[in-house]
């Protein structure tokens, strides 16, 4: 299914400015030519289609808000979530690999990493040369990563660092890496750790029936011996890994548009197509029903994170407004995708259609990058002032 | 190499139900999205693989309104040096030779190698303007191209022809040449490149600056006016086949072969 037609119903791409749209429609055009034709069976063998790395760096989709000076191409906040809309249209797999790379492994190689290590690191990071992964969750410690059991030891000028962290996205196929542990004193201090180093080891989560097209892995290290030169110089305890995840989440709520959009545009167009008593299917009142639905849900997301979008480049957005986007958006995907799944009939259980890779994918995107229940409890902090997480 | 490519922003019908409006000479493209023309994205292409081998410059042109200028900051976004947008109230309602006069006075007494076009507008279909610009400016042409390749001051130019043969021809420069699609693989535009022409302000000309008589453009000056537009009715004997892509396949090679259609 290579075509596709984006709904736009409340003509929302009038809101954009000319060089987010030429940005919108060169990465539609990519994925639909590259991506598209080849992401069922990635899928289905569970692998990584690994030309899409230096691909994604020739464009420049790789840390596209970093600034020139490293190598990214210093785009809007909004021009970055239509690049993880367009690739998330293909495949939530695929943009996770976007999003580590970009807002888990760039973002605070440059937000809190030292000149050097930004000249180092940043241009190979854009360019692809370099895939990197960011290790954070624990086995134990998922939505609360402060409790997180990794440590880094001071030993003469270098740190040793142990820990092991799981669910890591590109781990395997990493040749760097972000490892966040806690120090003596208790501060949480993040380092660019080179997965080659002896004690490192990133073996592969296998047997996912989710997110099949991404790597994922564990990031373990034992007893590794790293430089002063290797810690992330101005970092702030957790603030710093959490700010991370803010950048990975925004891309996530725009991400979870895309996936809408392809659910429905196929759905859609099966719909109409296929006959049932003699008529199209799309005729009937429960379809009229769903499809309605759906198209008010799409229009809503994209609401959202185009405000989202206006809000992060205008320096107003906080971490509560993208909960509020990730939250809605993604289960909304999620719903959507069973939805559209179910309009498709039998034709909805093979990968021939989207909807049911969709649907497995955006399973595991309602879990990561802080849980639907997550940013539940953030909003109503956010609102009630009164925090409803357990006690540390 | 002085290399000048003029291109065209299309609507694209593949995605939409096409409707003819109240005047019956043009379609409602209200849920139209715009893009270069096909055949022209080639043609940018080729000019930009003739500057990365021979050095030199790439101009990109169009006429059209202010909305056309997207096609204009794309080419640049691929690799274009500089565009000129030829733009003026007084240019709409051209034919081809409307359109190719004004690309002739934009390009009179320009350093000029080779002037490249796509082969045809998806949107006119005619196939004209190149040939009447190789005309106008008095230089050598080939159309229909398949391959182009540069050396010195000869172009060697592949297109093809009935039979599926193909003809090598051999042109001086300056010339005119219009590029088939597949020439090449036309490169995606690049977020560095979007960045990089963002806010670049393109210079616009109008009928004055060309020297133009606005009589000889425009509607009032077309020679050629399109009389009516319309939908062919369904054919009866269209039949749809359905199954699975491998069946649909098969399907059609019976029919095919069944028909005398190989």
């Amino acid at each position: 299914m290579a075509d596709f037609t984006e709904l736009d119903f409340y003509d929302l791409s009038s809101l954009f400015s000319e060089d987010d749209i030429m940005v919108r429609d060169m990465v539609r055009s990519y994925c639909t030519a590259k991506l598209m034709p080849i992401v069922a069976d990635e899928w289905e063998a569970g692998t990584f289609p690994m030309p899409v790395i230096g691909e994604m760096g020739e464009l420049g989709l790789l840390g596209p808000c970093v600034a020139e000076q490293y190598g990214g191409a210093g785009m809007t906040g909004t021009q970055y979530g239509l690049i993880c809309q367009e690739i998330e249209r293909v495949d939530s797999g695929l943009r996770s690999f976007n999003s580590v790379q970009g807002s888990l492994v760039m973002y605070p190689v440059e937000a809190f990493g030292s000149e050097e290590q930004k000249m180092e690191w940043l241009p190979k990071l854009a360019s692809g040369e370099v895939v990197g992964c960011f290790g954070l969750t624990e086995p134990d410690f998922g939505s609360d990563p402060a409790g997180m059991r990794s440590t880094c030891r001071k030993d003469g000028d270098d740190w040793i660092l142990n820990g092991q962290k799981m669910w890591i996205t590109n781990s395997s196929m990493s040749q760097m890496g972000i490892f966040w542990a806690m120090d003596e004193a208790g501060v949480c201090q993040g380092f660019i750790v080179d997965m080659s180093l002896p004690g490192v080891s990133a073996p592969e989560q296998k047997h996912k029936w989710s997110l099949r097209c991404s790597v994922t892995g564990e990031m373990i290290c034992q007893d590794v011996r790293v430089p002063e030169s290797s810690r992330l110089p101005n970092t702030q305890h957790m603030k710093s890994p959490l700010s991370c995840l803010t950048q990975a989440r925004y891309g996530i709520a725009w991400g979870a548009v895309g996936a809408m959009q392809a659910c429905f545009d196929e759905a859609l167009r099966y719909t109409q197509e296929r006959k049932i008593y003699n008529k199209p299917l799309a005729g009937f009142q429960l379809t009229a029903d769903k499809l309605a639905e759906m198209a008010t849900e799409i229009t809503k997301a994209q609401f959202l994170v185009w405000r989202l979008g206006q809000m992060k480049d205008n320096g107003t957005m906080l971490p509560k407004h993208v909960s509020m986007a990730k939250r809605n958006n993604v289960s909304k995907a999620l719903e959507m995708a069973h939805t559209c799944r179910t309009l498709l009939g039998a034709n909805g259980i093979t990968l021939e259609y989207q909807a049911g890779r969709h649907m497995c994918n955006l399973e595991t995107v309602l879990t990561y990058e802080g849980t639907h229940e997550i940013h539940t409890l953030i909003l109503g902090h956010q609102l009630s002032g009164v925090a409803p997480y357990g006690d540390r | 190499m002085d290399i000048y490519v003029c291109i065209k922003r299309v609507a694209d019908t593949s995605e939409v139900d096409i409707e003819i409006d109240r005047t019956g000479l043009a379609l409602t493209e209200d849920d139209f999205s715009y893009d270069i023309n096909e055949w022209d994205n080639f043609a940018v292409e080729a000019a930009l693989q003739l500057k990365e081998e021979h050095g030199g410059k790439v101009t990109a042109l169009t006429v059209g309104i202010e909305d056309d200028e997207e096609v204009l900051r794309r080419a640049l976004a691929m690799g274009c040096d500089e565009a000129l947008h030829l733009s003026d109230p007084c240019f709409e309602g051209s034919d081809a030779w409307g359109i190719a006069q004004i690309l002739s006075a934009a390009l009179k007494g320009k350093p000029l190698d080779l002037l490249l076009f796509g082969t045809v507008s998806a949107d006119e279909g005619a196939g004209q303007t190149g040939g009447f610009v190789a005309g106008l400016l008095d230089l050598p042409m080939v159309s229909l191209a398949t391959s182009l390749k540069v050396n010195g001051s000869i172009a060697t130019v592949s297109h093809e022809v009935e039979g599926g043969l193909e003809r090598v021809r051999e042109l001086d420069l300056p010339a005119v040449v219009t590029v088939q699609t597949g020439i090449n693989e036309p490169r995606y535009v690049s977020i560095r490149g979007i960045r990089k022409v963002s806010g670049i302000e393109i210079p616009v000309s109008g009928v004055g600056d060309l020297g133009l008589d606005p009589n000889q453009v425009g509607a009032s000056g077309a020679r050629v006016k399109l009389e009516e537009l319309f939908l062919p009715p369904q054919g009866q004997s269209a039949q749809m086949l359905e199954g699975s892509d491998d069946e649909i396949i098969d399907k059609l090679l019976d029919l095919l072969q069944e028909n005398g259609g190989l």
